[in-house]
């Protein structure tokens, strides 16, 4: 560990990157099992499930800061977990919304 | 069906697989952990969650005003350069012969620029506009017109804008230059038939045949542009003040400068974004340019 102690691991960004291999990895998997051909939705260009993914993942980032530019990270909740409780940031709507937008992205680009 | 199946290329594709992993890959996920800490050195980092990417957009705090004015200046510079050096490229690519020997020695001449380092043409302009000793700069201030690109707003924008007209005009023209000798001469023959006009045949034929060149031109200026660092860098510094400070510059101003590694990564991972979102449009417009379907409207 000593050597990768310049990457600055921390658990959130490692669950974050672990996330995102598995989505990557069951993208493959679903390739190569259901194999499937382009189509074209409502931008009109021919999309992928790679390229819904893609826009998907992008998206998500854009709605994250602009809920943080605009709206701000005040916390909304307080999870009775542990003696302090976990506070919930309103960022976590950003995520609901992040998650809504990407499968109506799956469905209609 | 009777495929053989071989995997061989998986091992040549290796190489370049390591190659991004170490270049670009943890590089990346590094920067991503930087942009959720703080550090003082020492491998010692604290948690700070998304409380960068707050002070970077938020233009009341240091970091997000300095960011959202290097992105201001960057955007106008981009628009600049290309507002002028797509119809130049266009005219020089017209004015261009067309056969005979003249043809290899204007593109050599064309071809130039482009061969020359970014920090050599930056060293270039430097001296050039220098009022003291470059030709430039002691010229113009002979002829009454007081030029100093140290210390005039003005003049500092002046010198980066015509320095990268000069360094990067030559790749429009070359590549419009490539999309009119593609175009047949049974279209110019039949212009001349109907009695076409000079203007009606740029209009009518060669800028629609220009037309997927021409994208590839503004997605090359525009990004390169948008990513520019050494030439500025090199003559004005990002100065007088920070008037030329584009967003590169204060990445590394804020990276290496003052050892920010935390905002210097949410600046860059935003940054990043904005690249890759510009990159995406650019490239989806390119591909399905050619296809049947008309170009939605909508995507960019």
């Amino acid at each position: 560990m000593e050597n990768i102690a310049w990457m600055a691991w921390t658990l959130p960004t490692a669950i974050f990157f672990a996330l995102l291999a598995m989505t990557l990895a069951l993208m493959t998997w679903l390739a190569i099992a259901r194999p499937e051909a382009e189509r074209v939705g409502v931008l009109r260009i021919p999309t992928t499930r790679g390229d819904r993914l893609f826009i998907s993942l992008i998206t998500a980032a854009v709605i994250h800061l602009l809920w943080i530019g605009f709206i701000g990270t005040d916390t909304i909740a307080t999870l009775p977990i542990g003696e302090e409780g976990i506070e919930l940031s309103s960022l976590w709507l950003a995520t609901v919304i992040s998650l809504v937008a990407a499968v109506a992205i799956f469905r209609t680009v | 069906m009777d495929k053989t199946i071989n995997q061989k290329a998986w091992f040549l594709v290796l190489p370049v697989f390591l190659v991004v992993a170490f270049s670009a890959v943890l590089p990346l996920m590094t920067v991503v952990n930087y942009s959720m800490q703080d550090t003082f050195g020492n491998n010692q980092f604290f948690w700070n969650g998304v409380g960068w990417f707050k002070e970077l957009l938020d233009p009341s705090t240091d970091l997000g005003g300095r960011f959202l004015a290097s992105l201001g200046r960057n955007l106008f510079f981009s628009a600049m350069i290309l507002a002028i050096e797509v119809p130049l490229g266009i005219v020089v690519a017209l004015s261009m012969p067309r056969q005979g020997w003249s043809v290899a020695a204007c593109l050599v001449i064309m071809a130039l620029p482009l061969l020359i380092p970014w920090n050599v043409v930056g060293t270039i302009w430097q001296i050039f506009g220098r009022p003291d000793i470059g030709l430039l700069g002691y010229v113009l201030n002979n002829i009454g017109i007081d030029y100093n690109y140290v210390s005039n707003d003005f003049d500092a924008w002046a010198t980066v804008i015509v320095m990268d007209v000069w360094h990067w005009t030559s790749l429009v023209a070359l590549l419009c230059y490539a999309g009119l000798k593609s175009i047949p001469d049974a279209y110019y023959q039949a212009a001349q038939i109907d009695g076409a006009s000079r203007w009606a045949v740029f209009t009518a034929i060669q800028l629609p045949k220009m037309n997927r060149v021409l994208l590839i031109a503004v997605l090359l200026r525009f990004m390169d542009s948008f990513m520019i660092y050494t030439e500025p860098f090199v003559v004005t510094g990002g100065g007088p003040g920070n008037s030329t400070t584009f967003v590169s510059i204060e990445l590394v101003k804020i990276a290496l400068g003052q050892f920010d590694l935390g905002k210097a990564a949410a600046l860059s991972l935003v940054y990043n974004l904005i690249i890759i979102i510009v990159c995406w449009v650019f490239y989806t417009v390119m591909t399905n340019a050619g296809a049947d379907r008309p170009i939605s409207k909508g995507v960019a």
